[in-house]
């Protein structure tokens, strides 16, 4: 039987995390993990991250994946692909699959890293081919490449199912709606509103009452829900879909967990039945830790901090890290974690209806509702703001820890304030030199640069803009407001690509005057929009 | 905490959705699913051996949540008290062939 100082179950954010803990320690350690690729869930995120420097925000996730395993094959772990681990017994010892056979492996610590399963919901023709899972959407757009289907309804407003709808259009898929049987939006704003601002339709206390179709699926049927989540009669509305992604929530895969004898708490406060860990993830049996989503769903930024803090711990509990060096390590972990989990989607917050910001200013009903802010609510949040010539302004109206957009001005013209989950202000007399650098640093795609009036009664906003093909200086078209609608004529005026934007590129469009604060997207003529 | 036995589900009348399937690797429904609560089956465990829900490919990770709430509504009690399935190895899906190939440390040393 081999043996080794620390095994860890799972090659994701958390599992690598710990690895590199651990490795760098002078520990002995494998990773195993049943998939033919390393990196959990981080390599099909194509997305910049929240969060500030020490979480590795406006890092696009698969990045994040690939410094991980290098950092982890420089600390000297070994990871083992398409190795299952089948069992979980007595003494620490690890059965797992591999190849056409099973081998036993004994660790002195195992750290669970196994990460979770999507969820489903039942209607009638869920069965049929092309009821996917958003997850499943996402590996096969993001690692095959293959679109998984033309026409999309996304059910589930959370932040899985906004970056999964805007990652298909991405793709090329035409977005048909998106769907929650929950009153409001659950993801982020930010993220709810790059979507809605290219025209997909959110329908809030709706839900799917049907799949048709009899060998796939053609079509859906969506109806509104009362406060009970009982359809209402008459309000069934049709979408011709070829596909129906589900992103309804996560549950933890804790089995072996469950099997190694550790106490499990089945209450589903952390999306299905958990283990009772401790802040370093140890669980009520010495030496088995568990880290990231099998622990209780949350995110990949704090499952790599997870993983850090048990990786830590397990080498302390085997000698390899003095008790004292060790602590201070793991404070600043924990500190790093505590400032994630901050703002108003903190775990502490969930389910709990925000009515104002931390600013005390009213949080705005509209992108609750429909995902974007109204016209009429955008002006009350600090980041938006007029003034002569060239300026940012930043829609990021809920307080949530990220702070790139600061950093990203070398001119001091954007301030969080003391808290990073304040929201961005502009500063007054500083001097906005166009650079760009906020609009692409922004995870969100919230910052956009407005010159209010360039003469001849035009206004000038350079925006976000991740589709391909890019529009070209010339092109002609349609500014779009918030909520997708065309509001005016728009020509391009430039558009800058740069490796410092990180594949984020700027696009400056003309618009009116009077639409400078409402025209917040483009689609060039021709491009057909098919609803 | 013992489990109630004696409680009186009153009888299984037909539902919206009884033909739907559940469990898709073992196409089990939910009619199914609500009559063998009403026949004694409490445990996530119970019906699983019953009817084989949680039983096939995906091992429950799919229906499991699925059956648990089924079951809740039946019994009238909230998700979180309906006891989980129990966890064992194989984990995975796995061919009894393989499964049996011990190539390293599985005998005794």
């Amino acid at each position: 039987m081999k043996r080794y100082d620390l095994i860890i179950i799972g090659a994701g954010p958390s599992g690598l995390s710990a690895a590199i803990e651990a490795g760098k320690r002078g520990m002995s350690v494998i990773v195993f993990d049943e998939n033919e690729r390393p990196g959990g869930q981080l390599f099909k995120q194509i997305h910049k991250f929240f969060g500030s420097k020490e979480h590795k925000a406006k890092i696009r996730g698969f990045v994040i994946g690939q410094q991980l395993l290098d950092e982890a094959a420089k600390a000297g772990v070994e990871v083992r692909l398409s190795a299952t681990v089948i069992g979980m017994y007595p003494q620490h010892e690890v059965v797992v699959k591999i190849g056409q056979g099973v081998e036993h492996f004994k660790g002195d610590a195992i750290i669970v890293a196994t990460g979770a399963a999507e969820n489903m919901v039942t209607f009638d023709g869920w069965t049929l081919p092309g009821v996917i899972g958003a997850g499943a959407a996402q590996t096969m757009m993001n690692l095959h490449g293959i679109r998984p289907g033309k026409r999309i309804l996304m059910l589930g407003s959370g932040n899985v199912g906004l970056v999964v709808a805007f990652q298909l259009m991405q793709a090329g898929c035409q977005v048909e709606a998106l769907v929650d049987a929950a009153p409001r939006v659950g993801g982020y704003g930010v993220h709810a509103s790059k979507v809605a601002r290219t025209g997909v339709p959110f329908y809030l206390s709706h839900t799917i009452k049907k799949a048709e179709g009899t060998d796939h699926v053609t079509g859906a049927t969506i109806a509104q829900v009362d406060s009970h989540f009982q359809f209402i009669p008459g309000t069934e509305k049709h979408f011709d879909v070829d596909t129906i992604c589900l992103a309804v929530g996560l549950s933890p895969m804790s089995q072996l967990l469950k099997m190694a004898g550790c106490q499990m708490d089945n209450s589903g406060k952390g999306g299905g039945q958990i283990p009772v860990v401790d802040e370093s993830g140890a669980t009520s049996v010495p030496g088995i830790y568990a880290v990231g989503d099998v622990a209780g769903i949350e995110e990949a930024s704090s499952a790599m901090i997870e993983g850090r803090m048990a990786g830590i711990k397990a080498a302390e509990y085997l000698g390899f890290e003095a008790q004292e060096s060790g602590d201070a390590e793991f404070e600043k972990n924990v500190q790093a974690l505590d400032g994630l989990r901050q703002g108003m989607f903190a775990p502490q917050n969930r389910g709990k209806k925000i009515e104002l910001t931390e600013e005390g200013i009213p949080v705005s009903e509209n992108l609750l509702t429909h995902g974007f802010v109204a016209d009429d609510e955008i002006g009350r949040f600090p980041g938006v703001t007029h003034r002569a010539g060239v300026h940012p302004v930043m829609e990021c109206t809920q307080n949530i820890p990220c702070n790139p957009c600061q950093d990203a001005c070398k001119n001091g013209c954007i301030s969080i304030g003391k808290n990073i989950t304040n929201l961005p202000f502009v500063v007054e007399g500083k001097k906005c030199i166009d650079c760009g650098m906020c609009v692409a640093s922004c995870s969100g795609q919230a910052v956009f640069l407005v010159d209010e009036d360039t003469g001849g009664g035009h206004a000038q906003v350079t925006l976000p803009y991740e589709f391909l093909p890019l529009p070209k200086k010339g092109d002609m078209g349609k500014g779009l407001s918030r909520s997708g609608r065309p509001i005016c004529d728009a020509k391009v005026v430039r558009v800058r690509t740069g490796k410092a934007f990180d594949h984020t590129a700027l696009v400056t469009i003309e618009v009116p005057a009077d639409m400078a604060m409402k025209a917040r997207f483009f689609r060039a003529d021709g491009e057909e929009d098919a609803r | 905490m013992r489990l109630d036995r004696s409680i009186d589900l009153g009888p299984c009348l037909p539902k919206e959705g009884d033909d739907q399937i559940i469990c898709r690797c073992e196409e089990v429904t939910q009619g199914e699913i609500r009559q063998a609560v009403h026949a004694g089956m409490f445990t996530l465990a119970e019906v699983r051996r019953y009817l084989r829900c949680g039983m096939g490919l995906c091992q429950g990770q799919t229906c499991g949540k699925l059956v648990a709430r089924i079951m809740a509504g039946e019994m009238k009690v909230p998700v979180s008290q309906i006891a989980p399935a129990s966890s064992r190895s194989p984990m995975r899906p796995i061919a009894m062939q393989v499964w049996a190939d011990e190539k390293e440390g599985g005998r005794p040393e």
